[in-house]
């Protein structure tokens, strides 16, 4: 990765322009060419760099229910509890944090119901209390890449 | 208000686009070509769509561990409820903040009703940058913590689909 790679993804952080030839406009702003760019983005996503380009839909408005959630998960159980977790389609992220409440994980749901189901489910199936954390506010999201 | 797509051109488009943009010169023409329109309705509609907030960008997903960014941090705050607006606004704005979202306080177990996900390529570098940050703000003086993530163990982000599993990077 070198700097036009780094001032690529800065820039398309805040956005691919809506118009007919935004690798153009693009291009001028970098000083560098629109096929230069696409081959870079190309490489970016296909290195595993970026998982992802294109419109970043908010999916609490396609429908659908979240939530974050964490449970304080016994040492000697952590790996057992994981595993169960893993089996759930519903649980899209899973990480582990320092903390008494060492298990942090988003669910994703179609409904309401289902996500209150889902986390009844989870209580049940691991005998652990739950945190259940829903977004209430979502504040300006930067995502500047330090340089 | 409309684009001139029908609704299951529109469908259509969406579809495609859950897959990302074309990575093409033209990639608005190229759509228009895949559900039989031209180009400028599908900058139409999907400026509608973004006006209406449907999506905030067309921009990227990091794979921040890929990039070499290992240290991904959480960093929860105790915030009065009559500030919290103005601070989740100032520190969503912050550099090196990536996500910012008010989450509801779980008392006695969780006091914590502000949420901010920081990525950097060294532990020590994330603290100093936190502490700088909370000291910038004025908030050093209030409840915090920072939870470090010391193991991944499911990640599917990437869909943003309706009705499927999938969510947005850290929920």
């Amino acid at each position: 990765m070198d700097d036009l790679d780094r001032r690529l993804i800065n820039r398309l952080q805040l956005g691919l322009p809506l118009v007919r030839h935004p690798w153009r406009e693009l291009a001028a702003e970098l000083e560098t060419s629109s096929t230069e760019l696409l081959g870079r983005l190309h490489t970016l996503l296909n290195d595993g760099m970026l998982t992802r380009f294109g419109p970043m839909f908010d999916i609490e408005r396609l429908g659908g229910a979240f939530t974050l959630a964490a449970l304080a998960v016994p040492e000697e159980r952590f790996e057992e509890v994981a595993e169960q977790l893993h089996g759930l389609p519903e649980v899209a992220h899973n990480y582990r944090r320092e903390h008494a409440w060492n298990m942090w994980f988003v669910l994703a749901c179609a409904t309401e119901q289902d996500l209150t189901e889902t986390l009844h489910h989870i209580e049940t199936l691991t005998g652990l209390p739950l945190l259940n954390l829903p977004k209430e506010e979502t504040y300006h999201v930067g995502l500047y890449f330090p340089a | 208000m409309t684009s001139g797509l029908s609704p299951k051109q529109a469908l259509a488009l969406r579809r495609h686009l859950e897959g990302g943009l074309p990575l093409v010169a033209r990639p608005y023409q190229e759509l228009a070509e895949r559900i039989n329109t031209d180009e400028n309705r599908v900058l139409e509609q999907m400026r509608q769509w973004s006006e209406q907030g449907l999506f905030r960008r067309i921009g990227l997903v990091l794979h921040h561990r890929a990039l070499g960014f290992t240290a991904n941090a959480m960093l929860v705050l105790d915030i009065p409820d009559a500030l919290i607006d103005e601070v989740g606004q100032r520190l969503g704005r912050a550099p090196g903040i990536n996500l910012c979202y008010q989450r509801p306080r779980r008392l006695p177990q969780w006091r914590y009703n502000l949420f901010c996900m920081v990525h950097g390529r060294q532990r020590e570098q994330v603290e100093a940058q936190i502490q700088a940050l909370l000291e910038e703000h004025l908030l050093s003086d209030l409840p915090h913590q920072l939870l470090f993530s010391t193991q991944v163990f499911k990640q599917c982000g990437g869909r943003f689909a309706p009705s499927r599993t999938g969510a947005p990077t850290h929920g």
